[in-house]
This record gives structure tokens, sequence and C-alpha cells, in this order.
């Protein structure tokens, strides 16, 4: 890499990279995380890390579609979230606990 | 003198020291004058030992906190505990820098406007930054293991959030008239006046005067500030202090830094959306420029009236040195170099200081409200009546064009 | 200098990000992912979305992550306590989650290496008044779209949440 072009900017590629950590990050606490609450935030950092995504692709190609795609992603992560609190705190009323593993009866 | 010192980073460093110096006196002596106004109001003396009229009981204040040892209580989530006034004084000490207090200066041949960054998105900056401080005061209440504070952190959690949206949507009512997000452009499109006399002021003029939304939003803004009557998240009677119960020393001070800070704050965002910033009530032709001295010789001539009468012997000595003070500033005022640059300071100062005395005055006669009264009242009626108001002012905005 | 900027709070974002997942409390989790959302919308602010960076800090941090934290006050959800679990998560996830990482990585320095460099100032088009004029003309039909769906939410969330339910 030729680090004498950093001067000029970082490279949107290491934004992308950055965006793609952070969404594998998020996917490992989704998949090894207990608390249901827990589970619930790294769907949020995953949804977090494809927005970067868009805002990074948005500025390479100049062009401001990226921005509402966000905007829509922002507005449905917060419907969501209060949905699936409501529905965090039913559960947590009828079984007094937040661990994922105790909440499975639709499995059997 | 090396490259980087450029005028522009000498003006904002200047700018960032005299901000700073002027705020924290002003948190300092607000607490002061809140103390005197209510003591007033209640036909009491109010703080009067330590100095003249008690014009050092700030000083006094300050280094009693400072000395006195800061418990960390056991049981307590040391981290989140420590954390929790920074974050606090932190968010609310930032949004004073999109604040613009005049139109640009011209100092020694630079040309600089008189606030420290004016972004474009200025007044969503200052919403941004209100959300967030919330944080503070939610995990002084859970990390301090106390139900009390636990409950006062609940409460000020829910309650901020209600009535941020009534408060956004007061926001949006004076922007569709400015046409733009800059606190800058917003005092800017109020500058002039219909008929000669009445200013163009977001509260009085447009398409649709914003006289409802400017109501919602100080109502919602004493609900953000955690003010009485909306003082809930530390109902004395109810929660003991509230969130910041097992405080003590610098930390429990921090919190009401925040508190007078997000005052001071919130007022000018008031002054700036609604009351047209530094425009003068009217214009400079009709001597708008002589109020700024005429009041100040009017302070004078009273410090010098109560002197000749003194309610205890010192009084006959500090009041005429205030009189004499008073006096200075008013020639100050009259000199025509301190006019141009001074003169739309002194008017967005005045109108942010008559902002802050209604908070007090407030303070001073309403009763608390109780916790069901505020989220109905917040959801039932400020949501619906702020709807409507941003309707009809998009209605009527939209007919003008 | 972005450089510099970008490093900063590319660290901290991905510091915040570990620490969602490897903390055991969920409060602090929460306070990690707020962490998270505002240097990602520091990172915005760099990109020349001053609009969207703003509306992150309103939306995300100043709304959803409160009510997450208001709702782990309310429960009093003490720390995780680290029982069953899936073993084959565990064994094969995360070397799975590695190899994913590594294709993504791959694939963007292979499909996109001659990307321009982000400069500060360089897309100025992020503003509200861009935003606003492709909502409300190419995207309108999805703006009351998504309106009826936040609708539906509260009143979802109004159900779900309420006190007779038994």
């Amino acid at each position: 890499m030729d680090l004498n072009a950093l001067v000029h900017g970082v490279p949107v590629s290491w934004y992308l990279v950055l965006s793609a950590m952070l969404f594998a990050i998020g996917a490992a606490g989704f998949v090894l995380r207990r608390n249901i609450i827990t589970v619930f935030m790294c769907i949020e950092l995953m949804l977090n890390a494809v927005n970067l995504t868009f805002i990074a692709f948005s500025h390479e190609l100049k062009s401001v579609h990226g921005h509402i795609f966000t905007f829509f992603v922002m507005v449905v992560a917060a419907a969501e979230a209060a949905v699936g609190l409501a529905i965090i705190l039913t559960v947590f009323k009828n079984r007094s606990t937040l661990n994922i593993d105790e909440v499975s009866t639709l499995k059997n | 003198m090396p490259d980087f010192i450029t005028p522009y980073l000498i003006a904002t460093l200047v700018k960032t020291a005299v901000l700073a110096g002027a705020l924290m006196t002003t948190l300092a002596y607000l607490q002061w004058i809140e103390r005197k106004v209510i003591a007033h109001v209640q036909v009491r003396m109010g703080p009067s030992r330590v100095g003249p009229h008690g014009l050092m009981q700030p000083l006094a204040d300050v280094i009693k906190l400072i000395t006195k040892e800061g418990v960390i209580p056991a049981d307590v989530n040391v981290f989140f505990y420590v954390l929790a006034p920074f974050l606090a004084v932190f968010m609310s000490l930032i949004s004073i820098s999109v604040i613009p207090f005049g139109p640009p200066v011209t100092v020694f041949g630079y040309t600089t406007n008189l606030s420290l960054a004016d972004p474009n998105v200025g007044i969503l900056f200052v919403l941004a930054i209100s959300s967030m401080g919330v944080y503070g005061v939610a995990l002084a209440g859970w990390s301090s293991n106390n139900k009390y504070s636990l409950l006062g952190g609940l409460r000020s959690s829910a309650q901020m959030i209600s009535y941020e949206l009534p408060m956004s949507l007061a926001i949006a009512a004076p922007l569709l008239m400015a046409g733009s997000l800059s606190l800058r452009e917003i005092v800017n499109s109020q500058g002039g006046y219909s008929f000669g006399v009445l200013p163009k002021w977001a509260i009085f003029s447009g398409p649709f005067p914003q006289f409802f939304s400017f109501i919602i939003f100080m109502i919602s803004a004493f609900a953000e500030t955690n003010r009485v009557p909306f003082d809930l998240p530390e109902a004395e009677n109810e929660l003991v202090a509230g969130f910041h119960t097992e405080y003590s020393s610098m930390k429990f001070a921090s919190f009401f830094m925040s508190e007078y800070s997000n005052m001071v704050t919130i007022c000018c965002i008031t002054t700036v959306l609604f009351l047209g910033g530094w425009h003068p009530l009217w214009p400079a032709a009709l001597g708008s420029n002589f109020v700024a001295p005429a009041l100040f010789a009017l302070a004078g001539a009273l410090c010098f009236l109560h002197g000749l009468n003194p309610a205890r012997p010192l009084d006959r000595f500090t009041l005429p040195v205030f009189g004499l003070v008073f006096f200075g500033l008013a020639g100050v005022f009259l000199v025509p170099i301190v006019v141009t640059m001074f003169m739309p300071v002194f008017w967005f100062v005045a109108k942010t200081g008559f902002l802050l005395f209604v908070f007090i005055w407030i303070r001073a006669t309403l009763p608390r409200f109780r916790y069901d009264q505020l989220m109905s009242f917040a959801w039932k009626f400020l949501f619906p009546v702020a709807l409507l108001n941003l309707l009809l002012t998009a209605l009527m905005v939209s007919l003008v064009q | 200098m972005e450089i510099f900027f970008f490093l900063l709070f590319a660290i901290v974002a991905l510091a915040c990000a570990l620490n969602v997942v490897l903390q055991k409390h969920p409060i602090s989790s929460a306070l990690s992912l707020v962490g998270v959302m505002v240097s990602l919308a520091v990172l915005y602010l760099m990109l020349g979305a001053e609009f969207i960076a703003m509306a992150q800090v309103v939306v995300y941090a100043g709304a959803v992550m409160v009510l997450f934290i208001f709702v782990i006050m309310l429960l009093n959800a003490g720390a995780e306590t680290r029982k069953g679990g899936s073993i084959t998560a565990q064994v094969l996830g995360i070397p799975a989650l590695l190899a994913f990482f590594a294709a993504l990585v791959f694939l963007i320095t292979t499909y996109y290496p001659g990307l321009s460099p982000v400069k500060f100032g360089d897309f100025t088009g992020g503003g509200a008044r861009e935003i606003g004029m492709k909502l409300f003309s190419s995207y309108l039909l999805p703006f009351e779209v998504t309106s009826v769906l936040i609708l539906i939410a509260i009143v979802g969330a109004i159900v779900l949440a309420r006190k007779e339910l038994d």
C-alpha cells in the first residue's frame, strides 16, 4: 500500500473493512450471548455496521441515495426496538427470565 | 511565527477562553441569583453573610464542596457511579459552543463570528446533545444501588423521552419559517421590522406567529432541565433527593452545574429560535441603542438611593461602589465602537437573562406535578397541540410562498 | 488529519463493539453500544453525511438506547450467568465467523481497489435540504409506508406491554 496516498485522505475501502469487522462482532455476539436484551443489542450493532457501508458508498458515488436508505434503516430499527422491548417485557412478566434458552417452548 | 498559528486559531482560542470563563461565572452566580430571587419572592433576605449582599457566597460554596469528603458508598457500581456526573456535565456544557451571540465582528482587521462553531445542522446538534443528557441522570440513579435513586433515574429517563417529542415539534415550526437548520441563519431570518417598529421575531411575525410554539417549547424546556414544576426525578418529599441522593462533594456539585448549564443553554436556544437572537426590540433609529446605558444608569441610581438609607451600616460604602460600577458600564455603552461591537451581545444576554429569571420565578411560584399528571400532560395535551401548531405553520408557510 | 480521526474513532468503535459482546452486564453492553453509535456518527460526519450523523445520535443514541437502558433498569436485569449455551456455536461459530470476515475483506480489497480517498468536505450533498428533497419526491411512497409501519409498531408495543395481559 502506498503510504503517501494516505495524506490525501482515508481510502473508502477502510471504511468498508471497519463495517465488516463491526458486522462480524455483532454476528458473534448474536450467536454467543444468552441474554435476550444483549442479543437484541447485537442486532442493532449489525444494522449500524450496514449503515456505515451505505454512507461510505454514498460518498464514493457522490449521491444521496445511500443516506435515504440509512434513514429508512434507522426508522425501521426504532420501530423494531419498540416492539422488541415490549415483547421482552411481556416474556419477563410471564417467565421471570431473560435467558434465551429458557424461552424455547416453540421448539418442541 | 510557525505556520500553524493562524488568525483563525488565535481567534478560536480567545473565544473559547472568554466563553468558558463567562459561562462558569454565570453558572456560579446563577445559583446566587436564584437564591436571592426566591428569597425576595418569599419576603426573606437570602444569602447575605459572605461578602456584601452575599456576593461571595458562590465562592464559599465552591470551597465548601471541594474540601468536603467525596464518599463512595459501599455496594455501588464504582465505574458508572463516577462516570455519571462526568457525563452529565460534559453533555450540558458542550452545546453552548454552537450558539451565535452576535453578528460577525472585526478585531484588528480579522473578521470573526461571535460563536465557537456554526455547523449547518446547528439546531440538530443541540437536540442530539440534549437527548444524550439523560444518560448522566439515568446512570447515576442506577449505579447508586439505592431504590430512591433508581426511581429518580427511571422517572427522569421516561420524562425526558416524553417531553423531547413536543419539544422537537415546537422547534420544527420556527425552522419552517426560517428555512434553515443553522442557528445563525435562523437569527438572520428574524432581522428587520414590520410597520417600522414591530420586530420580525418568530414569536411576533411571519405567516403564522409562533406564540404557541414558544409556550410549548418553554414548558418542555422546564421538563427537560428537571426544573420545578417538573422536578419529579428529585422530588424530595417522595424520593429523598432522587437520582443524586448518594452523591457528595464535587460529584454532587457537578449535577447542580449541569442543571444550571442546561438552563443557560436552553434559554439561549429559546432566544435564538423565537426571540430574534441579537436583534433589538425596536430599531436603532428609534433609540434602542440607549436602552443599555439607561438600564445601567437606573441600576446605578438605585444603588446610590439605597446607599443613602442603608439597611445595614456596611451598605453605606458597598452600595455607592456598585453604583459607580453601573455608571461606568452605562458610560462604556455610550462609546460608538462598543455600541457597534457589543450592543447585539447586550440584547442577546438581556433576553437570555430575562428567560432565566422566568425559570427562577416559576420555581418560586408553582407546586410540583404528580407523576401521572406529568405523563398525561405531555402525551394527551402538549403533543397534539404541538402537532396542530406545526401543521398550521406548514400550511401558512406554503400558502404564502 | 483525516487518517488520525478515522483511526481514532474506528478504534473506539471497534473497542466498544467488542465490549458489547464481552461484557457480562447488560447495562455495560448498552453503554458500549452507545459508544459505537456516537463514534459512527463522527465517521458519518467525515463522510459528509451531516444530517444522518445527527439523526444517528438523536434516534439511536438518544432514543433507542435510552429505551434499552430504561427496560434494563425496569427489569433490574442482573449479570448474565454462563451456563448452557450451544457448544457447537462456540466451536464452529467463531472460525466460521472469522472465515466470513476474511471473505468480506478479500472481496472488498479485490473488487474495490480503486475507490477514491475520503477527504472531509469532498461531498457536501448530505445536508437536510438534499435529503428532504429526495425523501419527498422520489421516495415519497416508502416514506408514507414507513409512517404506517411506525403506527403499527406503536399500537403493537402498547398492546403487548399492557398491564391487563394475562
